[in-house]
């Protein structure tokens, strides 16, 4: 799988170098600049790309525009964002699309190298892969009043977070330690606690429940 | 103040007249005789002073001279719309007649007093004078046409007219009408004529700027007081914080090289413990960086990054945003963390369930202003956060307006000079 890397920070992209071929990834190139990252996504043509949100040349949302714009050009390029800190808003902008093939984790995450190219691979395949950070904010966002949400029993809390972060119901029971019947089971209830569509489509499954956390009342 | 000073002049209805009429008529009275009084009381006890006298005398005799001066302030802003900022130096409580004599003698404002004094007694006597002669005169004109003429000696003249016959009578009468036409023109202005020529010699550019230099003197020492608490705040978290962890995992790291060999499934456990150390400093350090500079405030400026703070609220928020461009970054960072300061307080105290936010920039003022349907009573002072947003903004020359009656609901507007780039 061909990867292209935007970090300006030269020991960080060193790591993820490092931390990607260990795992089997092909590093079509590593940048540190935006109009660099811009022309590596025009000409490699990577199936994935991984990209911090400030690069340089002015050190502020760069690599968020470029990988916004990449996906304007070739939507469902899957792109991974990495960034310092989690904002709502930039999650928002990722998803707006609807076409999938996103991530946006901190930094922090690479720490546990296993889910963290776990989070690249599902990415590349066109699913998603949102920080647990950004599943939580919304989740206490919507929990704090009477709205569909308090209605979940925890442990389907727990299993809509992990749902919301990207994962498929054998990647959840695995985490879970339950069977996949037991997780399928708590999905079902979920969606129809959540007046959410059944679907089968990871995905699909993930957009709608940030669209109801997003906008559901 | 010309606005307001153009909608007086602008009102020239015949209450108006009589009002401005009667205005100028009461200044003519009060302004000779007291203007006179006080000039010649101020002279005389000024030129006494050589003789000892003098000195206890002025001080009194100044201080009655300021009350005079500003009451006629008082009568200038209330009835002319022209406000007059009295500018005195104060005097020491407990200073002698001989420091009271000479400190009120060294302060510009009382010189500029007894140079107003001339002036009122003559121009300013003459403009508030014309208002009431202006319409009372045409009254004459009238009463000779009617026949008032038949009393009078033969060569009367009223204005340019001789006043002998009927015919003659009936002129002084188109004179009055005339007279009374020009009147209704001139009543008002004359009148604010007579006001603006006592700002012109009385009122004083330093008293706005000393106000001035007071304010500014107290929001630097707000700003530095507040930017030295700021940086003892982050010295003390990072100390005790990020800091201390890395210490510790350090140690950690130390006592993992000793036991590898002894004891791998200790070295283990220890280094997950390592591992979380290492993600809670970045989590502590992050917190940090947020409440320095907020990172997404420098990616994407103000908008976004109060849009972002209302994603965050436990309230549904709902921001609306008209920047054409950037403001400079201290004033970004001064608004974002007042409305972070004012969103907080309006989860916290005012159980709204909904949160507008607004902000442009209109005129060289960034405006923002939140609305909450909360309860209200929200107050300035008293220990509230505001009093701090106030103070905050204080440094830019902002300001911070709070409409909250109780039951609500809560308008918070801030506004600050600044440019957009």
């Amino acid at each position: 799988m061909r990867v292209v890397l935007a970090e300006d920070l030269f020991l960080l992209r060193d790591g993820l170098v490092r931390l990607l071929e260990a795992h089997d990834f092909e590093i079509a190139a590593a940048v540190e600049s935006g109009p660099e990252l811009a022309r590596a996504l025009a000409e490699l043509e990577p199936d994935v790309a991984v990209v911090d949100v400030r690069l340089p040349p002015t050190h502020t949302d760069e690599g968020l525009q470029c990988a916004l714009d990449a996906r304007r050009e070739r939507p469902g390029l899957p792109v991974l964002v990495l960034s310092q800190h989690v904002e709502q808003l930039y999650a928002r902008e990722l998803l707006a699309d609807g076409s999938g093939g996103v991530g946006y984790l901190l930094k922090d995450r690479v720490f546990d190298a296993e889910q963290f190219v776990d989070a690249v691979r599902r990415v590349a395949q066109g699913g998603t892969a949102m920080d647990p950070q950004v599943i939580q904010q919304l989740l206490a966002r919507r929990s704090g009043d009477d709205r569909p949400l308090a209605r979940l029993t925890p442990r389907e809390l727990e299993v809509l977070e992990l749902m919301a972060q990207g994962r498929t119901n054998a990647a959840i029971a695995a985490r879970l330690v339950v069977t996949e019947r037991a997780i399928a089971k708590h999905t079902a209830n979920i969606f129809a606690k959540l007046g959410l569509e059944v679907s089968d489509d990871d995905n699909r499954r993930v957009l709608a429940v940030l669209a109801y956390l997003d906008h559901g009342r | 103040m010309t606005t307001e000073t153009k909608n007086d002049s602008g009102r020239t209805g015949v209450r108006g007249i009589g009002l401005a009429a009667l205005r100028g008529l009461a200044l003519a009275l009060v302004s000779l005789p007291g203007a006179v009084l006080c000039f010649v009381l101020s002279a005389v006890s000024i030129a006494l002073i050589p003789i000892g006298v003098g000195i206890v005398t002025t001080p009194y005799v100044l201080t009655g001279v300021r009350a005079y001066a500003n009451w006629r302030r008082v009568l200038a802003a209330e009835w002319g719309g022209v406000r007059i900022p009295p500018s005195y130096r104060p005097l020491p409580k407990d200073a002698n007649p001989w420091g009271r004599t000479f400190g009120m003698l060294g302060d510009p404002a009382t010189w500029r007093d007894l140079r107003w004094l001339p002036a009122d007694m003559t121009a300013g006597f003459v403009t508030a004078l014309l208002p009431p002669v202006l319409l009372l005169y045409p009254l004459e004109g009238f009463a000779l046409a009617v026949g008032l003429w038949r009393v009078m000696p033969d060569g009367y003249w009223y204005g340019f007219v001789p006043v002998s016959d009927q015919t003659s009578a009936l002129g002084a009468g188109v004179l009055a009408l005339a007279v009374l036409f020009c009147a209704h023109f001139f009543t008002p202005r004359l009148l604010d004529l007579h006001f603006r020529l006592t700002r012109a010699v009385l009122g004083s550019h330093q008293g706005e700027l000393t106000e001035r230099v007071r304010v500014l003197t107290e929001t630097r020492r707000d700003a530095v007081d507040t930017s030295a608490a700021e940086l003892r705040r982050i010295e003390r978290d990072l100390h005790d914080g990020a800091q201390a962890r890395l210490v510790a995992m350090g140690m950690d790291l130390g006592t993992i090289e000793a036991l590898i060999e002894r004891d791998p499934a200790k070295a283990r456990e220890l280094l997950a413990q390592t591992r979380r150390s290492s993600a809670e400093a970045l989590t502590e350090l992050r917190e940090l960086v947020r409440g320095i500079h907020p990172p997404v405030l420098a990616e994407r400026g103000l908008g976004d990054a109060v849009r972002a703070l209302a994603l965050r609220l436990p309230v549904s928020g709902e921001v609306n945003v008209e920047l054409p461009g950037r403001a400079e970054a201290p004033v970004e960072s001064a608004a974002y963390f007042a409305v972070s300061e004012v969103l907080t307080n309006a989860v916290k105290h005012s159980g709204a369930d909904r949160i507008w936010v607004d902000l442009h920039h209109a005129g060289g003022h960034l405006r923002v202003t939140v609305t909450d349907n909360g309860r209200g009573g929200a107050v300035i002072g008293a220990g509230s956060g505001l009093t701090g947003v106030e103070r905050r903004l204080g440094t830019f020359d902002g300001v911070l307006a709070v409409s909250s009656p109780a039951g609500g609901p809560t308008m918070v507007t801030m506004e600050i000079p600044c440019a957009l780039s």
